[in-house]
């Protein structure tokens, strides 16, 4: 594979940096990432995935976008109510770059896809707000060994990690599920819109130094930053041995979804 | 007793004995909603109550928090 004489001008400030150059970029263009939520995450992730010449990303979503989404699902448009989000994202990435090959594909993710979809994909974005499903992104991708960025936000927060196999997982950190309402999502709570970019541009970021291979990745740390006052900080984590998925004795050895309430929904 | 709580070092008059103590000094509504660390290790749920604080100590609440996109369960 080559670069044309364009797209050597598209990413001409890439391949200025001595850590990407012609190479780095030939490996992005190589690239398959997997975004689970076109969402306040995953939005800003596709839009810079897509200028930065990521061969193939996946869209998983099964939403159509809302009135409520445009605050801060910034590849959504007003025009775009009523679309389902994974064209009106996939329409968006076409115009920005058509180097650029996605995947739609327009439903949840759940136990009976999660591991066939995660297993084309070099590196998984987690842009879900429910709690089940952060859980199953995390259970399926240690599974398979694969990597993958943690996000979430709420209010003015928000907090990161990523997992290479080998590294804490989500549940090193969080055990289990939290109780249903016992913590608020954003469509409770609120969010502040730009916080949702701040966040899904640094999963973007980590997607780009995995897939390049360059800089230190998020992982054994959990970086939370709260806008109000400006501060990061870094929590230091590590792989818990008691940890339910990747522990010396796992007690979860299959893929489910986790909270009570779903499964009562899902049959309605 | 001086302890160090995400980072910011803290003087507390009243005596912090027990991990569920500093919850309830730190204003956790639920125990269930946080996980904490204890210089650098995790402290089981289970063991709030039990686990010593020590003068000194590093701890570090971390918080569950959602995300971008609203959970829509109605068609699965
Ligand atoms: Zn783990």
């Amino acid at each position: 594979m080559d670069l044309t004489e364009q797209q050597i001008e598209r990413y001409s400030r890439h391949i200025l940096l001595q850590q990407v150059g012609y190479e780095g970029q030939l490996k992005i263009a190589q690239g398959k990432v997997l975004i689970i939520g076109a969402g306040g995450l995953g939005a800003p992730a596709a839009l810079y995935l897509a200028a930065a010449g990521v061969g193939t990303i996946g869209i998983i979503d099964a939403d159509v976008v809302d009135i409520t989404n445009l605050q801060r699902q910034v590849i959504h448009h007003t025009p775009d109510i009523g679309v389902p989000k994974v064209t009106s994202a996939a329409n968006k990435i076409a115009e920005i770059n058509p180097d650029v090959r996605v995947i739609q594909y327009h439903s949840w993710f759940n136990p009976d896809n999660a591991l066939q979809i995660i297993s084309d994909y070099d590196f998984i974005i987690d842009g879900t707000d429910n709690f089940p499903t952060k859980f199953l992104i995390n259970d399926a991708c240690v599974m398979v060994g694969k990597a993958f960025s943690h996000g979430g936000i709420l209010r003015f927060e928000g907090q990161t990690f990523t997992h290479i196999p080998g590294t804490a997982c989500y549940r090193c950190i969080f055990p289990k599920v939290p109780p249903k309402n016992l913590v608020p999502t954003c469509s409770q709570a609120g969010v502040l819109g730009s916080i949702a970019g701040m966040l899904g541009t640094i999963q973007a970021t980590e997607a780009l130094k995995y897939i390049l291979g360059i800089g230190d990745l998020l992982t054994n740390k959990l970086l939370v930053f709260n806008a109000l006052n400006m501060q990061f900080r870094t929590v230091p984590v590590k792989k818990n041995d008691n940890c339910p998925v990747c522990g010396t004795n796992p007690s979860i050895t299959e893929l489910v979804m986790e909270e009570q309430a779903v499964c009562e929904l899902k049959t309605k | 007793m001086k302890i160090t709580v995400n980072g910011e070092a803290k003087q507390y008059e009243q005596a912090v004995v027990t991990v569920a103590d500093l919850l309830v000094l730190e204003q956790v509504a639920s125990p269930e909603m946080v996980s904490v660390q204890q210089n650098g290790d995790f402290v089981a749920t289970e063991q709030f109550e039990t686990t010593l604080i020590h003068d000194g100590d590093e701890i570090d609440f971390l918080f569950f928090m959602g995300g971008g996109s609203i959970p829509d369960f109605s068609n699965i």
